[in-house]
């Protein structure tokens, strides 16, 4: 029972919204305190790869077209990638601090993945609209965990970086499979609107 | 004389700081749900049962916000609390 794409966003914000908020405290607390745990420092990498093997199911069951696949296939395999990066360095195994720049490649690409992907305009529907607002938010946003490759122990970059999780999950959570955006709805989009719609 | 007062004062002033920003984002995150759900109630399909899929009962955007607040709050924040207490 495949679920609706909208159910799909949702489950996927929570994840994010998680991230974003573990992403927060550490930056409160800073790194060292943080990874004074050891749970807690296998926390974030393992649930940005987590985020990565989520996107599998995804792929598997929403081949809406072939450039769907290709946007999923990426997103999962650089998600887990920069997720066993992640571990890789906690752990000690990676010890340069470049690896760290899969990351903002990973954010960078799902970025353009979410805008190659809708193919209609920004004012077709809702989610035409937040899947162009996610991508380009994502590739400016990837520009925070690129510049704390530079520097690590920034705290305003870090609090930056959770709230760009943050914001991401929150437009997620706005994401509905029909409605409108800003009164528009393209009459090609469909007929039966989403519950939020016929609310008063 | 001044100065060194006031080194172990900022510290503490710092320290109390990120213990507040930390303890208040899970009730903060939670408090967001509650809110959520009293704006938009026709987004929690408890309240509707029969009109919904299952998916529709497993994800409820306003109770998984409101769930997340209070895992990462009990599991995360308070045991970091502690820790960021008794650090020196």
């Amino acid at each position: 029972m495949t679920p609706p794409a909208e159910n799909v966003h949702w489950l996927f914000a929570t994840l994010l919204l998680g991230f974003g908020l573990c992403l927060l405290a550490r930056a409160i607390v800073g790194e060292t305190l943080w990874n004074g745990s050891t749970w807690r420092r296998y926390l974030l990498p393992t649930v940005l790869f987590g985020i990565g093997a989520a996107m599998w199911p995804v792929t598997v069951f929403f081949v809406v077209s072939p450039i769907h696949m290709l946007a999923h296939t990426s997103w999962a395999q650089l998600m887990m990638l920069a997720g066993i990066a992640q571990l890789g360095l906690v752990v000690g195994r990676l010890t340069s601090r470049w690896w760290n720049l899969l990351v903002p490649l990973a954010l960078s690409v799902s970025g353009a993945m979410f805008v190659i992907h809708e193919r209609n305009p920004w004012l077709f529907m809702r989610s035409s609209f937040l899947h162009h607002l996610i991508g380009w938010t994502l590739i400016i946003g990837s520009l925070l965990p690129l510049a704390l490759v530079f520097r690590p122990r920034s705290t305003v970059l870090s609090a930056g970086f959770a709230g760009l999780a943050i914001a991401v999950s929150v437009m997620l959570y706005a994401d509905r499979d029909l409605a409108p955006i800003f009164g528009h709805l393209s009459p090609l989009a469909g007929t039966k609107p989403a519950v939020t719609e016929v609310q008063p | 004389m001044e100065i060194e007062v006031a080194g172990p004062l900022e510290r503490a002033s710092h320290t109390a700081w990120r213990v507040v920003a930390l303890s208040a984002i899970g009730p903060l995150t939670v408090l967001a749900g509650v809110v959520w759900t009293v704006a938009q109630p026709y987004r929690l399909t408890l309240l509707d049962p029969r009109a919904h899929g299952a998916w529709d009962h497993i994800a409820q955007p306003p109770l998984l916000v409101a769930a997340i607040g209070l895992l990462f709050h009990l599991l995360v924040a308070r045991p970091l609390r502690q820790t960021l207490e008794r650090s020196p």
